[in-house]
């Protein structure tokens, strides 16, 4: 106690840091800076796996029983694995890994001015636990019997019994690796957590940490909070599977709808912990690139501290027709509308945000627009499904498909990209191809809405989700909803074709862009007044904070910009 | 210290030491963990699911017992506190090892238990309430386990003289492992609603 | 607008489209203004030269009512949208009006059961009537389901009654339809159920008084063809029916059918 309580004043840097082998500087990383890029290429890889996965469903919907191209002949087996892995994937191993993890870890020490992440080692090892979480999913596609096929919702029976899943070990595995996956980010939330709260630059208030710092946080702990009872729900389907136990299973007195209500107490959540770690991305992009402080500082974190607490009550809106009781679905529907609420006012306040602005189209501002344009839709659509007599048709329809696509779609990918153009400058000291970055965002931003708009449509015509080919509905088989189909399939392509300029610009930038300097943006935050790309230990000299991060075009200043750690005397 | 680290490990910003926040933190997403377990427990029971009243079945005296082992190893583990903070490190050593030998005493009654109700018919997929026995008493104790690694891990750390405030890290675990047990305690051995 | 892409043939049907209309003009008169805003600042804002943005903290109380007001008008939007879809709700799941007949749907993996209670209203009696894949009721008289599943769960979703509940092993549910329009439509499974999920879909035939004696005639002396299979087959084939012959040209119909 006594040492830990002299150690806290101490607050010199130790400048010695000697080179470290290839091993500890690539494989077995301390650095948060090294681990989130650990986390951010192995996120990039999982989402070409779950991208892939989404090329080949979408192509034997609007070409049913064709070979496709790359893959073959999609059984109907196949198509449930991959729709179930496709969803997986996107959310447990790239958008909590890219957004959160990797985000969260490059920029949590940078912001809030320290060294490295308070406990270096544990960054490590959560990282290890991911990356065996991803290896046992990828492993569990080649077992026999494949991949786990019920839906990443993985409602028993269904999940528990392999007589009726057909997936025996496919199932156990996809359990045993989601649940990993928490493990994974409880363990990473610590460290999130308590950086932010105790590792801050001498100086910074409350009040002057950036909000994206505020949002992983408040994403961090809705995130611990809401998958206690999940992993507790994992740990009995797991052994419902192997074991024998009936928790899930009627015929044994359990029952199925209590893995309904632990999945949604933690699944809706867990929307807002992927939003909130965008929307903080997004803040700080359209401050920087219109000039304008943020609008509501104070309203804005207020709005997403109701979110998190408002989240925890809404879940049953997923089960408005599961067999609940009726007069439950009332409430549920007053908390859901509720909701609505801290979410518009946030988007208005980044609207306002713009108002008086000087907005430059930077890629990365394209980007954050487009994520407020798509996320409006997202937002308007869910209004539908939080009304219970709504949602009586719409259960499990293509309408909730291209909802949550439109609110996923954006957090998860346009929020990726946002902040890979953001701070790629920071992570690897160069610039990415402004042209191609373009060419980029419009090739991925109009082939996404020719994609999720129509499935609208197809959801009002009654189409309902994961079925493999609809040529057994009479009523879906038409000529019409089969031309529509193709079309969404086709736009896909586009999109995945359009990725592959960012890839080769990605990687090209990275060895031979144009050499970045420190702080090409000219933002106020901490992690641009360090060398691009910042060295081991981040600071040369830890700074001291004199101010919030959203001091831009401050009246009576010759520049229109004022970062974070500049004394207030000098100019 | 050995391994110092980096600078934001020593910082505290808030004026509570960053080892004890990160130790509140575990217990936190813990509490929510048996919290799901517990309150599942709970709904079957009041939804009246058959198999429950085997409840009855379990030993009240040995639980009784083993609730007063884990008090007790308590008691040691806040002395062995007390010890290290005025620098008593022999005495902080012992009274560690006072605790870990409750937890020993707890696991012996535990596999006791365990052994006489298998024998005796009554195992995991019997019915529910067995299910959630087992599964919530053992995974108590594989917290109980861990405790008594790490506390033996520190306790020699200590007879060094580093590290000295994982005693109390370790002791606010100890509590919680503790405080599930005090709710445990009811469920399964003496509530029979 | 559902009834645009769906006909509406059951007697709760059309609350359900009403609601979803009034969703929309009022979400979308919300969605369009805050959008026209958005678009505007975008270009109003613009970087021009030599014009400086301007400083606005947004925490005093002038500033702060540009988001407030708003924010107020979706609270009263969420008001009227919770009180119209409590109404429709509760007439729809919540309360069940007098039945004519019973029925006891039992989904299992993969296909349909349907026991209808026939002319003396109680299931599990003789004059009861047994169809797998194919359900027969008359149209404008109230229907009482008990939906149960043998195996996992399954979802009864008849898209014309604007019928969707989940089939829960180990429970029965309960709930109502009144069909109000003649014709035969699709059942599907909505709610995922393993391999054979995506062929899991049944046909509901709605008939007027005398056909349906018919029909239930058919079926007791045993010269009754299944509709289900019948309507499958009288369809348009998908081109998937003919891919299977010609495989090498799935690329060139893509391409005909983009451009």
């Amino acid at each position: 106690m006594s040492q830990s309580a002299t150690a806290i004043q101490t607050d010199t840097h130790a400048e010695h840091h000697e080179e470290l082998s290839f091993l500890y500087k690539y494989i077995l990383p301390v650095d948060h800076k090294m681990i989130a890029m650990q986390y951010m290429f192995t996120g990039l890889i999982m989402a070409v796996i779950g991208g892939f996965f989404s090329y080949v469903f979408r192509m034997q919907l609007a070409f049913p029983g064709e070979s496709v191209p790359l893959y073959g002949i999609v059984g109907p087996g196949e198509y449930n694995m991959m729709v179930t892995n496709h969803g997986t994937i996107m959310i447990f191993w790239v958008a909590m890994p890219v957004l959160i993890a990797a985000f969260g870890n490059y920029l949590i020490p940078l912001m809030c001015g320290c060294d490295d992440m308070v406990f270096p080692r544990l960054n490590r090892l959560s990282y290890q636990i991911f990356l065996v979480s991803a290896l046992v999913l990828i492993f569990s596609f080649f077992v026999k019997g494949g991949g786990f096929g019920g839906a990443w919702t993985a409602y028993p029976p269904l999940s528990t019994v392999p007589e009726y899943n057909l997936t025996d070990w496919g199932a156990s595995l996809w359990i045993l690796a989601v649940a990993l996956e928490f493990v994974s980010f409880l363990l990473g939330g610590i460290n999130f957590v308590t950086t932010a709260m105790n590792a801050r630059a001498p100086g910074m208030k409350m009040m002057d940490i950036p909000i994206v710092v505020w949002f992983l946080v408040i994403a961090v702990i809705l995130f611990m909070a809401s998958v206690g009872p999940l992993i507790a729900g994992a740990v009995m389907l797991f052994m419902d599977q192997r074991i024998g136990t009936t928790f899930f299973l009627p015929s044994g007195g359990g029952d199925p709808l209590l893995w309904e209500h632990l999945f949604w107490f933690f699944g809706h959540p867990e929307v807002y912990v992927v939003l909130l770690p965008t929307m903080g991305i997004v803040a700080e992009i359209i401050t920087v690139f219109s000039r304008k402080k943020l609008f509501g500082y104070r309203t804005i974190l207020y709005t997403a501290f109701a979110t998190g607490g408002l989240s925890f009550v809404v879940w049953a809106h997923h089960q408005f027709v599961a067999g609940i009781d009726p007069r439950m679905a009332n409430v549920f529907v007053v908390t859901t509308l509720l909701i609505s609420i801290p979410i518009a006012e946030m988007l208005f306040s980044y609207i306002a945000t713009l108002y008086g602005g000087s907005i430059e189209f930077k890629t990365p501002m394209l980007w954050a627009l487009s994520f407020l344009f798509a996320f409006l839709i997202g937002g308007v659509t869910g209004i539908y499904l939080g009304a219970s007599a709504l949602d009586v048709y719409f259960h499990d329809s293509y309408f909730v498909l291209a909802h949550f696509h439109y609110t996923f779609f954006p957090i998860t990918i346009i929020g990726m990209f946002a902040a890979i153009t953001y701070w790629f400058p920071k992570m690897f000291g160069r610039m990415m191809n402004e042209t191609l970055s373009k060419i980029h965002f419009w090739g991925t931003f109009i082939p996404f809405n020719c994609i999720f708009l129509p499935l609208f449509f197809l959801g009002l015509a009654g189409q309902h989700r994961r079925i493999y080919n609809f040529s057994h509905y009479p009523d879906l088989a038409t000529e019409n909803l089969q031309d529509v189909r193709v079309f969404a399939t086709t736009s896909l392509v586009i999109m995945l074709l359009f990725q592959g300029i960012f890839l080769y610009n990605f990687f090209y930038s990275m060895f031979k862009g144009e050499k970045a300097p420190d702080n090409p943006w000219k933002a106020n935050t901490l992690e641009w007044t360090v060398p691009s790309p910042p060295q081991h230990g981040n600071f040369k000299k830890l700074p001291t904070v004199y101010r919030g991060a959203y001091e831009y075009s401050v009246p009576g200043r010759e520049s229109d910009y004022w970062p974070q750690n500049m004394p207030p005397d000098k100019n | 210290m050995s391994n110092r680290g980096p600078v934001a490990t020593h910082r505290s910003s808030t004026g509570i030491p960053t080892g004890r926040l990160a130790t509140w933190w575990v217990v936190a997403s813990e509490i929510f963990i048996f919290g799901g377990l517990i309150a599942c427990f709970v709904l079957f029971k009041l939804n009246g699911t058959p198999g429950f009243e085997d409840a009855s079945k379990t030993s009240v005296a040995a639980g009784a017992f083993n609730t007063f082992v884990l008090l007790t190893s308590s008691l040691t583990i806040v002395l062995a506190h007390a010890a290290i903070e005025s620098g008593e490190r022999k005495k902080a050593f012992n009274y560690i090892w006072c605790t870990i030998g409750g937890g020993i005493v707890f696991l012996i009654v535990k596999t006791y238990e365990y052994s006489g109700k298998i024998i005796s018919g009554d195992t995991i997929t019997e019915n529910l309430f067995w299910s959630f026995y087992y599964t919530m008493t053992g995974l108590h104790a594989l917290h109980v386990i861990g405790g008594m690694v790490i506390m033996a891990l520190i306790s020699f750390d200590i007879l060094k003289g580093y590290n000295f405030q994982r005693v109390e890290l370790i002791g606010i675990y100890w509590h919680f492992v503790d405080l599930v047990w005090i709710f445990l305690f009811p469920l399964f051995y003496i509530a029979n609603f | 607008m559902i009834e645009y892409f769906v006909t509406s043939a059951s007697s709760f049907s059309g609350d359900i489209d009403d609601l979803f209309n009034l969703i929309t003009v009022i979400i979308g008169v919300a969605f369009f203004l805050t959008l026209g805003t958005f678009i505007y600042f975008m270009f109003r804002f613009r970087r021009k030269k030599g014009v400086k943005a301007e400083y606005i903290t947004g925490e005093k109380h002038k500033e702060k009512k540009w988001t407030h007001y708003p924010h107020y008008t979706v609270i009263a939007l969420d008001v009227v949208i919770i009180a119209f879809n409590i109404i429709v709700w509760v007439h729809i799941k919540q309360t069940l009006p007098p039945k004519d007949n019973l029925i006891r749907v039992i989904g299992q993996q993969w296909s349909w059961a349907f026991i209808d209670a026939g002319p003396d209203g109680i299931l599990d009696t003789e004059d009861d009537i047994a169809t797998v894949n194919d359900l027969h009721v008359k149209v404008n008289e109230t229907y009482h389901f008990e939906l149960q599943a043998r195996d996992v769960i399954h979802n009864f979703s008849v898209p014309v009654f604007r019928l969707r509940q989940d089939g829960m092993p180990g429970r029965t549910i309960k709930g109502w339809f009144k069909p109000t329009k003649t014709g035969t439509y699709d059942i599907q499974c909505a709610e995922m159920c393993g391999y054979g999920h995506g062929i899991m879909g049944a046909a509901i035939t709605v008939h007027t008084k005398d056909s349906y004696k018919e029909t239930i005639a058919q079926i007791n002396n045993g010269t009754y063809e299944s509709h289900y299979q019948k309507r499958k087959g009288s369809k348009t084939p998908l081109p998937s029916d003919t891919a299977q012959t010609d495989k090498e040209s799935s690329f060139a119909r893509l391409l005909a059918r983009v451009f």
